[in-house]
């Protein structure tokens, strides 16, 4: 009910002449998915911006091939197939899962793992630590120590 | 004769830096006061000749003396005055010779706050920064001069980046070479340490307010770019793992951590070896940062091939400052654990694991930012490396990271107990889990990242409030008053985890929840988004200073009543000839309506892009908040008494302090 009423102020508001905008792409729908689509990849011909957000001529070349294809009905994987195709993988934001990106995509996670073996081997050591060897106190009247010293 | 006096002071400073760096080296080696005495001048002499330089370059930028070559390429008659000045750090050549001025500039500030060291501490900090200038002073007098001159000179020149023409880039490389530049000091220290072998925790305690005020700029030169790039860059983005983002955003992480691990260093006598280590991995990473970015290997790694010089002149001077100090760390870290035993579950014991979450989220940024360059380097095609990357790898990394960022500061040092703070972490992971749901409920629409996200933010926020109402029940008393006698350095740490807390928020809103609309617009059009009403009244021409534009003129209603009119431009700008897109935002708490016009069609009518950009502002604010922790942690009273000389340090108690 509020919409509605919402709806009919706006109606009454809005000068007579005005017209509602058209989208740029028709259908919504093709544009929502290009739009998805479009974020991952690159702009080839802009320092580094994606081919949503660039306002090159060849990114708007590019994206309405790409509502073209979809229109024809081609899915995601299909339209980024024929763009890898012409211009390789260059193009995509998110590197493929090939041989040589074995370590791009593994590294993280070997290096979480590293921290997390440094992270248990430290307090494992830390925890045997006898009591007798606690310098913490020690450490801080001694820096306590030096600061007094100073000048 | 300018730039020819220029050119004159940057040898003398080149001569003064060897001075700075190697009597006093020798002297606190043999324990020669007077050979030590020679840092503190000759180490301001120098700040004072590179001062001379960088304003004789900014004087040839002011009164557009085109005969000097990187005047010519990046400036114009017709620019404003005050991108005149800018312009003097926009090129690779003056913003190197920044860089060696903001240096000179940190160690004229240790020279002036170092009176209470020892003298052969001192003399060792400002003399190992002294080699840092060196290398800096001999890298632009070789391969980077900033006063060559053109013969002949050109009648103007061929204009700044258009891009760089912003109130943003007149404070944003300053902040950030603040930033980057003030981990030398931290490095300094621990090259000090090394060399002394005296790794004690005194050390900590003195490098910890300088790295918190570089980590302050960095964070302001951080949050500042991405400011400007959402302003600017006309695509409504605020980040985007660039690699010249990554470059600052990796030093950052590398402080991040250095300044939890000089906590626990300075508290407990902890992780000396490591807080050392990381010292050196912050200014490396400064380095790195400034290689990628200013070597030109990013825009194209063939060019940087086909004219090396400068590119191996950094290598080779980040191999000698990475490897010299691996080296020295390597023979001189101390061979037994430092500092007291601890448990599984204790202060220590989180901030360590904030320690390598971190650096493994810098090796991360790291790795993708440096597998394209190697890729192509070593003839493996091309490949890119992008914000789907970036997200995927770093987002699940931090996560953890964001939700310990409740516990640790709750948790007490050497051994806390997990049962004594289950009723804390129970309330807060109620409240927390309540606002996830609110915020689908008010949002209208389930979208779990967003309430994660929202609910990870709550479940900081409400451990903040828990940490301060333990801290008044400890202190007792009267709350007012007994909030003012809470230290700076716990307010510090507070007021940067909300600022965190308020990012991560402001974060998961704007991308979840952001909407836009791409129209073609005939004069009188309307679209519609997110309640708004945005009305197309066609184009008018307008002139810049150095630019032509055309200013769309485009009225923004709500519910039929008329709020507010933007302006967004397209120019062209006249020595370039290259075209810009100015956004015009309306700025809110809640929400920015953004619009930026596309291309001109038929008939007067334009493509028009509009945004509603729900709580993006919060990335600012929360930026703000963690900017302001960074500030009160290092103006905490215990550093300011080690200024001043006098009385002796405040006990801490135990368990209450990052």
């Amino acid at each position: 009910m509020k919409r509605w009423l919402l709806a009919l102020t706006m109606l009454l508001a809005a000068p007579l002449w005005a017209a509602e905008a058209v989208p740029v792409g028709e259908d919504p729908a093709i544009e929502q998915r290009m739009v998805n689509l479009s974020t991952d990849l690159r702009c080839l011909v802009c320092q580094n911006e994606t081919l949503a957000g660039s306002h090159a001529e060849l990114a708007e070349d590019l994206r309405r091939e790409i509502r073209q294809q979809m229109k024809q009905g081609k899915s995601d994987s299909e339209v980024i197939q024929y763009l890898t195709d012409r211009y390789g993988d260059f193009v995509l934001y998110k590197p493929p899962f090939r041989s040589y990106t074995l370590l791009l995509w593994f590294g993280p996670f070997i290096f979480l793992l590293g921290g997390a073996a440094v992270w248990y081997f430290t307090l494992k050591k830390r925890r045997a630590m006898k009591p007798a060897n606690q310098a913490g106190s020690e450490a801080l009247k001694q820096a306590v120590d030096l600061l007094e010293k100073r000048n | 004769m300018i730039p020819e006096i220029g050119h004159f002071a940057l040898i003398l400073a080149l001569l003064l830096a060897l001075v700075q760096a190697i009597p006093p080296l020798i002297g606190a080696h043999r324990g020669n006061a007077t050979l030590m005495a020679v840092a503190r001048p000759a180490a301001q002499g120098q700040f004072l000749f590179v001062a001379i330089a960088y304003g004789c370059l900014a004087y040839s930028f002011l009164v557009n003396d085109f005969s000097v070559a990187n005047v010519a390429r990046n400036s114009f008659s017709q620019l404003p005055a005050v991108y005149r000045f800018a312009a003097s750090w926009g090129s690779h050549e003056g913003s190197i010779l920044l860089w060696a001025l903001i240096l000179a500039l940190w160690t004229t500030a240790v020279t002036i706050w170092s009176r209470h060291l020892p003298e052969d501490m001192s003399a060792r900090v400002i003399g190992v920064m002294g080699l840092v200038s060196f290398g800096f002073l001999l890298f632009i007098l070789v391969a980077s001069n900033p006063f060559a001159r053109l013969f002949p000179a050109p009648m103007d020149g061929s204009d700044l980046n258009p891009l760089l023409q912003d109130p943003g880039m007149v404070f944003h490389p300053p902040m950030l070479y603040m930033g980057y530049v003030g981990f030398s000091v931290a490095f300094a220290f621990a090259i000090a340490a090394l060399l002394s072998g005296k790794m004690d925790v005194a050390w900590a305690r003195w490098s910890r307010p300088w790295t918190a005020v570089a980590w302050v700029f960095l964070s302001i030169g951080i949050t500042g770019g991405s400011w400007w790039a959402y302003n600017e860059l006309g695509w409504g983005g605020w980040w985007f793992w660039d690699p010249t983002e990554n470059a600052s955003f990796m030093p950052w992480l590398a402080g991040t951590a250095l300044l939890h691990s000089l906590a626990a260093t300075e508290k407990r006598g902890a992780f000396k070896n490591w807080t050392v280590l990381l010292a050196i991995l912050a200014f490396s990473m400064s380095l790195v940062g400034t290689f990628l970015v200013r070597s030109g290997v990013l825009s194209s790694v063939h060019a940087f091939a086909t004219d090396p010089t400068r590119g191996i002149f950094i290598l080779g001077f980040l191999g000698v400052v990475i490897g010299g100090s691996l080296t020295l760390f390597a023979f001189r870290a101390a061979k037994m654990p430092t500092g007291g035993s601890f448990t599984w579950f204790s202060r220590e014991s989180l901030l360590l694991a904030n320690n390598v979450v971190l650096v493994a989220a810098l090796g991360a940024v790291l790795l993708g930012t440096l597998y394209p360059l190697f890729m192509d380097a070593l003839g493996m095609g091309k490949i890119s490396v992008g914000p789907p990357y970036f997200n995927s790898v770093f987002v699940p990394l931090i996560t953890p990271l964001l939700f310990l960022m409740g516990v640790g500061p709750l948790a007490r040092w050497k051994q806390a107990s997990l049962p004594g703070m289950a009723k804390q972490l129970r309330v807060a992971l109620a409240v927390a889990a309540t606002t996830g749901v609110l915020v689908s409920l008010v949002s209208g629409s389930f979208k779990p990242m967003v309430s994660f996200g929202v609910a990870l933010a709550a479940w900081i926020v409400i451990t903040i409030y828990l940490g301060f109402a333990e801290r008044l029940k400890y202190i007792g008393g009267e709350k007012l008053p007994a909030l003012l006698k809470i230290p700076r350095g716990f307010w510090g740490m507070q007021m940067a985890h909300l600022g965190l807390a308020w990012v991560l928020a402001g974060i998961t809103l704007v991308s979840g929840l952001e909407t836009e609309r791409n129209v073609k617009m005939n004069i009188g059009d309307t679209t519609h988004l997110a309640g708004y009403d945005f009305t197309f009244q066609g184009i008018s021409p307008f002139e810049g200073p150095n630019y032509r534009a055309a200013r769309g003129n485009i009225e923004v209603a709500s519910g039929g009543k008329q709020l507010f009119v933007l302006h967004p431009q397209k120019r062209i700008y006249n020595a370039s000839g290259m075209p810009m897109t100015e956004a015009a935002i309306d700025y809110g708490f809640t929400r920015d309506v953004y619009v930026a016009l596309g291309d001109e069609l038929d008939n007067g009518a334009w493509t028009v892009r509009v945004f509603h950009k729900p709580f993006i502002n919060w990335l600012w604010i929360g930026g703000f908040f963690l900017v302001l922790g960074g500030v009160l942690a290092a103006s905490d009273r215990r550093y300011r008494i080690a200024l001043r000389g006098a009385e002796q340090p405040a006990v801490v108690p135990q368990g209450a302090q990052a």
